[in-house]
Order: structure tokens, then sequence, then C-alpha cells
């Protein structure tokens, strides 16, 4: 189990240009939901920018963190689907 | 890694051009994004091999490591890793899974 302001910090560590946003899903503190919009991701495929937020979580993806749902975008893809 | 444990991962995965190595088997998943990647294969007709790593604890931490990915389901098309289950949901949706399974 992990408070999803531990997971925040440790994204916002690894993306501090980022907006960031992660929600608890089933209240239990280990399935989270996560929305990243980072400069970070630019020029990667999602397959290595979810790699890049993996890295970022390192240990807690190792058991603290059962499930992440994950949505990994560009700051011009994001602006883009928001319409 | 072992290098053992290293070229039986690299054989399952070439083993067939869709691979998917999940909590459970295609016909009793043991997990929600399991079994969504199972429901998305078959709504395109794919053929594929599921690979239980739930049964193989080697299998389960080596693919961990081989492919920087901490967590299952993984997709595999042509020997690569393709992503789990919301990469997959995403390119299903953008019609994009079709033609990378389609591909010879």
């Amino acid at each position: 189990m992990m408070e999803p302001e531990v997971v925040t910090a440790l994204l916002r560590k690894a993306f501090p240009d980022g907006e960031i946003q992660v929600e608890d899903m089933t209240g239990t503190r280990d399935h989270f939901d996560a929305r990243i919009v980072s400069e970070a991701f630019v020029g990667k495929s999602r397959l290595e920018q979810h790699q890049l937020v993996y890295a970022a979580l390192g240990d807690a993806m190792k058991g603290p963190i059962h499930a992440l749902a994950l949505k990994t975008y560009t700051p011009e893809a994001w602006a883009k689907l928001k319409g | 890694m072992d290098e053992s444990l290293k070229s039986r991962i690299r054989e399952t995965i070439d083993s067939q051009k869709v691979v998917l190595f999940m909590k459970g088997s295609r016909v009793f998943p043991q997990c929600g994004f399991s079994a969504k990647v199972v429901a998305i294969l078959k709504d395109l007709s794919v053929e594929f091999r599921d690979v239980n790593i739930l049964q193989d604890a080697d299998l389960r931490e080596g693919l961990k490591e081989y492919s920087n990915w901490p967590t299952f389901p993984q997709l595999y098309v042509d020997g690569k890793l393709v992503g789990g289950c919301d990469i997959v949901s995403e390119l299903h949706q953008a019609g994009e899974l079709k033609d990378l399974v389609a591909k010879a």
C-alpha cells in the first residue's frame, strides 16, 4: 500500500514540469490511476513513456502498487485532446 | 540475469507472432487487466499464445527485468513488447492494433 500523495511526490520528482494526477481507484491505496502530462514524453513512443514512469516509481512497482492504470501525454497531445 | 533464463524468455517470446504473458489463462484470466487484453485480442480474432506467469515465477521475474516492464499483462508482437493493458487498449481504440497484429 502507498498513499496517493507519495505516488504523486515520486512522479513530481521525476517530471518536475509535469501536470500530474493520481487517483486511488479502489480506496485500498494499491490500485491507482495516473495521468501525467510532461515535456519528457516528447519524441518517445507510448511504450517508452510508460517505461519512464515505471522507472520513476522504481521499487514501489515491486509490491506496494498492485495496479497502475497509466495515461501519458506530451503537452501538445494533451492540448489537442482537451480541444 | 541467468543466460538460460534469458534464452528461455527469448524462445517463448519468439514462439509465435503474438504472445500474451498474463495472470491466468485466456479461458480463466485471474486479473481484470489480463482479461481485458484477452477480450481485445478475441475481438480482433487474433491468433495468440497465452502464457500464465502465475505458474512460472522465474519467467515472471525474468520478464520484468528483460523488458524493463514491472507489470502484467505484457503483449508481444513479432518478438517486441507492445505494452500492457493501457497501451493495448489505446492502440485498439485508435484502430492501430489491428494493423500491428495483421502485418506478416
